[in-house]
């Protein structure tokens, strides 16, 4: 993991993170355009998520699929339009490849497949499976000695499901430390808010509970997100990253319909002239 | 069968340091030596049945050669998407080991009968499906399947399995008569092949001579169609629901090579079963042991 010796010198975090908040940026304008394009949906979930992804993106070299090193999982597999952006925007998949997001015949769809996309490690969609998936290639790392950290994006309203519970005692128990997750904990799932459906918090006291490593941040704030993400710890880590569904669209934001709707073109030019100005 | 299976994948072991083997919180008496042998290659998932599966993918992605053990239905029905989305979408080298199947575990109770199995990971892409009839054909599965990177169904009865093959099996996995015959051929697969085998030396005696096969690999399957055209009644047994089986596979079969055969359909009905007692019992019960075989098979041939 190269993300913690970037994040050693203020010169060198403001370098990153300017790379990061560089890329985010173009990544919302991106996802904007590919979810109006496309007619298809989760930009909320997507807005949601891009600034941690940015932030693990440029932090870390990632390892192509395949290959043991640091590694992405995306389980929240639906906020694929602001997986793809990011990953096209900090040099992982061609950029001319986002204009056929969702479209017939194309190769990136509606939830992110490892086939198509060189650093996916697992083609997701139905929540609850990437933090398992990881704990068997973490553990794999472990036993064969391989250096490289598995870096695993939950949404909130995934801890709902059970299989991260089996997976979040597993990985303590086996003392998985090169395994971090990062929770998009926007406080928003499918029909109300995660609290009204099921109530999640205190969150951050259940994963202590689970002998984890958590902290706690801000996360569109990418210097907060790199020094968390990157910490040390000889423990499992989880980094709630509190954020705003739609962030950075004002009328998106905090929005449960914009978690299946797409922009109009009105819309679109609105939110285009947004992004950037909240950061 | 599960002894054969883990004297032979402690062989495999031997060779290969990328074999791992994952287990439930099952197999006391069984998995001790292995874990023993290759700790670093071992590891008892707890009972997570979910996460076990999930993280059995993320190890074959890593390279690993993973084996899945546990029993009846836990390794099948409650990590079923797990199976489905993590293995088999990423076409990954994960072996799922179910010991118990059909009615091994019958005293249990309806939990752990294993008999929708065949049903359910007949309709995965890429699965193949072995249910091996005897010890020695569990061998030849567990190593002829060895070099084959894809998702893998084992359907194991539990101990005590008499040895029908002899060491020297034709080549796996083709059909084998087990007994010889030209009255009417009985197809059937895993343990409950011996009472096919019981039942043809009942009805020679009556002189009604029967061919039993037992069918090892059922999907793909290898349908032998010269060796079924032999034959105006066939009869498949399995010790499995009628629905979803392997009396529907081979139906279909018949009706793709255009066979009149006529087939008639021995197993478990299509419904909740509240009978609790042995396999030997339940068989009985059922209709599945070597007595009711013979009597199905008189039937047909209108004795």
């Amino acid at each position: 993991m190269v993300g913690n010796d970037i994040f050693e010198t203020k010169t060198g975090v403001l370098l990153v993170t300017s790379l990061s908040k560089q890329v985010a940026i173009e990544a919302r304008k991106s996802a904007l355009k590919m979810t109006f394009a496309s007619k298809a949906s989760h930009i909320g979930s997507s807005l949601s998520m891009i600034d941690i992804l940015s932030v693990i993106a440029t932090g870390v070299e990632l390892s192509p699929n395949g290959k043991l090193g640091d590694e992405l999982i995306i389980s929240k597999g639906h906020a694929a339009a602001g997986a793809y952006a990011v990953l096209a925007h900090s040099g992982y998949i061609p950029l001319s490849l986002l204009d056929s997001y969702s479209m017939d015949g194309s190769t990136l769809g509606g939830h992110v497949t490892s086939t198509h996309v060189p650093v996916i490690n697992l083609s997701t969609g139905s929540l609850g499976h990437g933090l398992p998936f990881s704990v068997g290639r973490a553990l794999a790392k472990k036993r064969l000695g391989i250096q490289g950290h598995s870096f695993v994006i939950l949404s909130d309203g995934e801890c709902d499901e059970g299989s991260n519970w089996e997976a979040a005692l597993l990985t303590s128990h086996l003392e998985l430390e090169n395994l971090s997750v990062v929770v998009d904990r926007n406080f928003l799932q499918s029909l109300k808010s995660t609290e009204e459906t099921v109530r999640l918090e205190p969150l951050a006291e259940k994963w202590l509970a689970f002998n984890w490593d958590v902290a706690t941040v801000d996360g569109h704030s990418h210097e907060e997100l790199h020094k968390a993400i990157f910490r040390n710890s000889n423990k499992p880590r989880i980094t709630i990253a509190n954020t705003v569904k739609g962030y950075g669209v004002s009328f998106m934001e905090n929005s449960v319909p914009w978690h299946y709707k797409s922009p109009s073109l009105e819309e679109l030019v609105r939110a285009l002239s947004e992004i950037g100005f909240s950061q | 069968m599960r002894n054969a299976f883990i004297e032979e994948l402690t062989l495999l072991a031997e060779e290969d340091d990328k074999i791992f083997l994952i287990v439930g919180d099952l197999g006391y008496g069984v998995i001790e030596n292995f874990e023993k042998r290759f700790p670093n290659q071992f590891l008892n998932a707890g009972v997570a049945e979910q996460n076990m599966m999930g993280m059995a993918a993320g190890l074959a992605s890593a390279g690993y050669k993973v084996y899945v053990y546990s029993i009846g239905n836990f390794p099948v029905f409650r990590c079923l998407e797990q199976i489905r989305n993590d293995i088999c979408y990423e076409r990954l080298d994960v072996s799922i080991v179910s010991i118990g199947a059909g009615l091994s575990y019958g005293t249990l109770g309806y939990s752990h009968h294993a008999i929708h199995d065949i049903g359910v990971m007949s309709a995965l892409p890429g699965m193949t499906i072995y249910s091996p009839a005897d010890p020695i054909e569990t061998r030849r599965a567990l190593r002829e399947s060895a070099s084959l990177q894809t998702p893998k169904y084992f359907r194991l009865g539990k101990s005590g399995e008499p040895e029908i093959f002899n060491k020297t099996l034709t080549e796996f996995p083709n059909w084998t008569e087990l007994t010889n015959g030209n009255d009417l051929l009985v197809l059937t697969t895993g343990a409950i092949t011996n009472e096919a085998i019981e039942a043809a030396a009942v009805l020679k005696n009556l002189g009604i001579e029967i061919a039993v096969v037992a069918i090892p690999v059922l999907k793909p399957l290898a349908f032998d169609r010269d060796l079924v055209r032999r034959f105006n009644n066939v009869l498949v047994l399995e010790e499995h629901s009628e629905s979803g089986g392997l009396g529907n596979i081979i139906s279909e079969k018949l009706a793709l090579n255009g066979l009149k055969t006529n087939l008639v359909k021995l197993g478990l009905p299509d419904q909740v079963l509240d009978e609790l007692g042995s396999q030997k019992y339940l068989r009985h019960h059922f209709k599945l042991d070597a007595v009711g075989i013979a009597e199905k098979v008189k039937q047909m041939l209108g004795n």
